[in-house]
């Protein structure tokens, strides 16, 4: 719920976003104690921390979906895209137009080109059929076709192939370049925070870091987050990180 | 061709486009066997204004409002899935109706009569179909969004529970409507057949919605005309027509869509002569 006392806990006019004390309670059990952080305009942070950690639950707080206590404050008139990490298209003969149109009539296909996909072809074919890179980056279309200042994605990369990966991250940095984007996404993979964020939050159900994500070079800072030693590249995901098993959307 | 045959084709029409087109969200929101068992529960309705000798559409629409309203409710209360409440709520109904409908009249109620049908009805059920056409367009794409993902819906400004609820609201008015034509036992076939038939081999979501609303106008009338012609009852053709036309869609799917053998592909892709 917003904060009452109707104080902004903004603390400059560079901040689009400060969240400060926040607690959720879910089914009785604490989910996020004592969050507190802020995010910087045209930045992106990532929001990291292992399964339970209360990072999909920060999510939906930041859209106004939970109850909260605390306060979350949001710049003025802030438009935000979102991509869960969930979705069920399997059963749906939906196609990527009709998709696309829901959220807005204007012409998509600027959209479409923003994320890397100019085949026009794929407009009239069913979201079930695509790949995974294909779906996240329509994703990441439909988030933006509306011409949000921030777009929230959690897990960006769960059901898409290594050699994907980085494709989309890429479309997410070029976003932030071009349209000045603010990105905040959640992310299992270290690899990903330290080469496509600027910050990292690292939640534990309570804030255990939060700072530039080039600090994860840090081998303390990252036994301190992780529990574990210095991250190489080849070794730098996910299922190295956290091997209980993740569903696909 | 007599008035009533006439009064049926219209209403039966009518209907079959509304029960198409809203059966084709029930069928992606994995509903089918709700859209039947809820049909169910327009019995004791049926019951009612026979024995107290009021209109028996008024009565089972009175049940299948009820009904929904409960379903709805008890889905928020108690995070019991939709299907189990209706599931219960359906038992629960035909054992009331089987005990209170005067058995002269069980067959009438349980697989309608197209005799029966009237101007004042035609006219109605016309009335009734365009809207819940018109409202069903109005949450289409609501509601498939909250299929697709329901966090998404939401963070969109959609009141998910409320579009459910003006759903199930339709569903209920498109089971009542089509009472007459086909029965309690086999309204829910009508809502759910054409949709179920359309699926897979709609290229795209309003296609889908076309189809199945065609497909529903086609088993409609086909079935009240067969039966016309050999007089025999006009539901379980209705129903027949619908699977016919599944068997066709499902059978070219197959063929369209399955995985050639090895040898053929290879006899296809080789140039000639090699």
């Amino acid at each position: 719920m917003p904060d009452p006392s109707g104080v902004s806990p903004l603390r400059t006019s560079e901040d689009i976003l400060a969240v400060s004390h926040l607690n959720v309670v879910l089914d009785h059990h604490p989910v996020l104690e004592d969050v507190s952080f802020h995010v910087r305009r045209q930045t992106t942070l990532a929001i990291v921390g292992p399964n339970g950690a209360g990072k999909t639950t920060l999510f939906r707080v930041l859209l106004g979906l939970l109850p909260y206590q605390g306060t979350v404050r949001w710049s003025e008139a802030v438009k935000i895209g979102y991509v869960p990490q969930h979705f069920r298209v399997t059963d749906v003969p939906i196609s990527v137009a009709e998709f696309l149109a829901m959220k807005c009539k204007a012409d998509y296909r600027e959209c479409l080109d923003s994320v890397g996909i100019d085949d026009p072809e794929i407009l009239g074919k069913r979201l079930n059929v695509l790949s995974g890179g294909e779906m996240q980056r329509v994703l990441i279309a439909w988030a933006i076709v509306d011409r949000p200042q921030v777009l929230l994605f959690d897990e960006p990369t769960s059901s898409v192939d290594i050699g994907s990966q980085d494709v989309v991250y890429e479309t997410l940095n070029e976003l932030e370049a071009k349209s000045g984007i603010t990105v905040l996404l959640i992310s299992h993979d270290i690899h990903t925070v330290m080469h496509y964020s600027d910050f990292t939050l690292a939640l534990n159900r309570r804030v255990v870091h939060f700072g530039e994500s080039r600090e994860l070079s840090d081998p303390l800072l990252l036994q301190r987050i992780f529990g574990i030693g210095p991250i190489h590249e080849d070794h730098a995901h996910p299922e190295h990180l956290h091997p209980a098993p993740r569903s696909g959307p | 061709m007599t008035d009533a045959l006439l009064y049926s084709l219209i209403a039966g029409a009518s209907v079959g486009l509304a029960a198409g087109y809203i059966g084709s969200l029930m069928v992606l929101k994995r509903m089918a066997l709700v859209g039947d068992a809820l049909s169910h529960v327009a019995l004791p309705g049926l019951a009612l204004g026979l024995l107290l000798h009021f209109n028996v559409f008024l009565g089972a629409f009175a049940f299948l409002f009820a009904a929904a309203v409960a379903t709805w409710y008890l889905e928020q209360a108690t995070r019991l899935s939709v299907e189990s409440i209706v599931g219960v709520l359906f038992v629960l109904a035909l054992a009331i109706g089987i005990l209170l409908t005067p058995e002269p009249d069980l067959l009438e109620a349980l697989f309608g009569d197209i005799a029966l049908v009237t101007l004042e009805y035609a006219l109605a059920s016309v009335a009734v179909s365009l809207v819940v056409v018109g409202l069903t367009r109005l949450i289409y794409t609501q509601v498939v969004l909250s299929l697709v993902s329901d966090e998404l819906a939401r963070s969109t400004g959609i009141r998910v529970s409320q579009v459910n609820f003006l759903y199930l609201l339709l569903v209920a008015v498109v089971v009542a409507a089509g009472l007459q034509i086909v029965g309690t036992l086999l309204v829910g076939a009508l809502v759910i057949v054409p949709a179920a038939a359309m699926k897979n081999v709609s290229p795209s979501l309003t296609r889908y919605a076309i189809l199945s609303s065609a497909t529903g106008v086609v088993s409609a009338v086909s079935g009240i005309l067969i039966s016309a012609a050999f007089s025999v009852p006009a539901g379980p053709l209705v129903v027949i027509v619908g699977f016919v036309i599944f068997l066709v869609a499902t059978l070219a799917h197959y063929v369209a869509t399955r995985p050639r053998e090895p040898a053929a592909a290879a006899r296809t892709q080789s140039p000639k002569g090699a």
